[in-house]
């Protein structure tokens, strides 16, 4: 898909596919065009090329947003509601039945927490109180796919917590959450697959499952490692790097680490430290953005 | 089913709005005014020796300074509190929490449209009945067809709310209110330059007016339910500015009608269209 907004273009070249049942997170710097890729999948824009297929339906297809549930990003509704309204009203938009959506809002309100708020008025909420009713509205009537833009903005760590979990929740229950987020950590220990926007094209998408397993930085310090050595560390590591004392390399499998660390020590060096750590995602995120900071 | 549930949750917004009580506030002040100044016409017509034809005539165009009052602030809380409703919750973000749901566009527009059209009915209904209680009551006079005056005024509200949607969904709320601001206010001196030409026998003058109701016939439908509501005799007398030398035909008001349809179907289409 792509979408100008005059001589903007705000999405170049978006291609993507996204499997049930996964926690996808699509990152992106600033400006990189990830709230309108969202807006476009859900039809609140209409692209100015391509197309998508959003449950095997064309994006924006009415009867297929039963299945959908979306926090955009900023969440805000009408501020005399209060939260037990505010989820009947998008209950019975979403098509649910009056008794249904009775039934489910103590459980939705008491899922993001706010059980003891339920009598209070949404002006009275703080912007991580909003956050909170904003997921249970994209919740309420039980969604297949859930579009959550930046859902742990305004949140203290206990939400973001909160949020992570009732993310992996959906995940348990075989919905697909399709997540919007700056904060890489978050999305690091929650994603089971990535893609990279930059400047309103896909840069590059990864499997964090396969991740884990795959990328791995070692950061050691040793002493009296040859030249020779260090050449030969290229069957395990391509980037081995020596400074002074310290060895940086990234290996591709943690199977053999062992092999590296027999290996650096047969050569005669002397090893005072060995560790191997994961590449971090936003380490990748670095990279692979390079030192445009997109603003 | 979506547009009934935008209209209940449109109609209790509106509601809530400060400005509908103040509007309240303010015709419940006019209409003890209006009670006083109408108990004291009459005391005075009472104990003097007008004829009963020009006493009537009196009282009648009395009774028109209240409805020209209900149709003035009926306007006024029409215009204000629908100003923001599309445009200020494009801005916000609101709208995308809603127009997300299995529920068209155009039942998202009509349901909000029903909702404010709910309770400008309410304000006109209370208003409109209040003056013609308080006529009936201090000096037993009643508008002649009170029906219709009362759906004239509520057509003229609709067509300048059905404005105010239609430029909500392409403007700011600034500019939605200086465009429904406007262009009610060329039809109100439109209004005032035909009254003024047909009384002076100026037809270039009229021609303007006329003009004028058809860039926005919003002020002839009031002109025209002043005219329903008020003794057949009196526009022959034309002792009073409400006398309407100049009345607007039922042909201007199937041009408002078509007029408020064109304005609801570009708004339609420009909200469908719209990026959100």
């Amino acid at each position: 898909m792509r979408k100008a907004f005059g001589s903007k273009i705000a999405v170049r070249n978006l291609s993507l596919s996204v499997a049930r049942g996964q926690i996808f997170g699509f990152l992106g710097p600033n400006g990189a065009g990830k709230s309108t890729s969202i807006k476009m999948l859900l039809g609140l824009v209409t692209p100015t090329g391509g197309e998508a297929l959003v449950l095997g339906a064309p994006s924006g297809d009415i009867a297929t947003r039963r299945k959908i549930g979306f926090l955009p990003e900023d969440f805000r509704f009408y501020s005399w509601l209060s939260p037990s309204e505010l989820l009947y009203l998008h209950g019975r938009l979403a098509g649910m039945t009056p008794s249904r959506v009775r039934e489910r809002i103590p459980a939705l309100l008491d899922l993001v927490g706010l059980t003891p708020h339920r009598d209070k008025r949404l002006r009275d909420f703080s912007k991580g109180m909003l956050q909170r009713i904003g997921l249970a509205q994209a919740l309420i009537h039980e969604p297949e796919l859930i579009f959550l833009d930046e859902p742990t903005s305004g949140l203290d760590p206990m939400g973001r917590r909160l949020v992570r979990d009732i993310i992996r929740a959906q995940r348990d229950r075989g919905a697909t959450v399709f997540l919007n987020s700056h904060l890489l950590s978050e999305v690091e220990v929650t994603c089971d697959q990535v893609a990279f926007i930059k400047q309103g094209e896909i840069v590059a998408s990864r499997d964090l499952r396969a991740q884990s397993q795959d990328q791995i930085r070692i950061l050691a310090r040793v002493r009296n490692l040859s030249p020779q050595a260090l050449a030969g560390l290229a069957q395990w590591a391509a980037s081995a790097q020596l400074e002074g004392e310290r060895l940086t390399m990234t290996t591709a499998s943690i199977g053999c680490i062992p092999e590296i660390l027999r290996y650096i020590v047969a050569s005669g060096a002397d090893v005072f430290e060995f560790t191997p750590e994961r590449v971090s995602l936003e380490d990748l995120f670095m990279k692979i953005m390079g030192e445009d900071r997109g603003l | 089913m979506g547009a009934w549930i935008m209209a209940g949750v449109t109609f209790r917004e509106a509601a809530r709005k400060k400005l509908l009580w103040t509007a309240l506030l303010a015709g419940v002040a006019f209409l003890a005014l209006f009670s006083t100044g109408l108990h004291y016409q009459v005391k005075d017509l009472t104990h003097s020796s007008v004829p009963p034809l020009i006493r009537n005539q009196l009282l009648s165009a009395m009774l028109q300074v209240g409805f020209y009052a209900v149709d003035l602030l009926a306007v006024i809380m029409t215009i204000l509190t629908s100003i923001d409703t599309l445009s200020g919750e494009i801005a916000s973000g609101t709208i995308q929490a809603i127009a997300t749901k299995p529920i068209s566009r155009w039942q998202i527009l009509i349901g909000k449209w029903m909702g404010f059209a709910g309770m400008i009915a309410a304000y006109i209904a209370v208003m409109f009945g209040g003056v013609t209680f308080v006529g009936r009551w201090i000096a037993a006079i009643a508008p002649r067809h009170a029906f219709r005056g009362g759906m004239l005024i509520f057509l003229e509200c609709l067509l300048l709310l059905t404005i105010t949607f239609c430029s909500g969904t392409r403007f700011s709320t600034l500019t939605n209110g200086v465009i429904a601001l406007g262009l009610h206010g060329i039809a109100f001196i439109g209004g005032w330059l035909e009254q003024i030409g047909a009384a002076a026998n100026s037809p270039r003058l009229v021609t303007v007016g006329v003009v004028s109701s058809v860039i926005m016939p919003s002020e002839a439908l009031w002109r025209r339910a002043s005219v329903e509501m008020q003794p057949s005799f009196a526009r022959v007398l034309q002792l009073t500015p409400f006398a309407n030398a100049s009345a607007p035909s039922g042909i201007m008001i199937v041009y408002a009608v078509a007029y408020l349809l064109a304005a609801m179907a570009l708004a339609l289409y420009y909200f469908h269209h719209r990026d959100l």
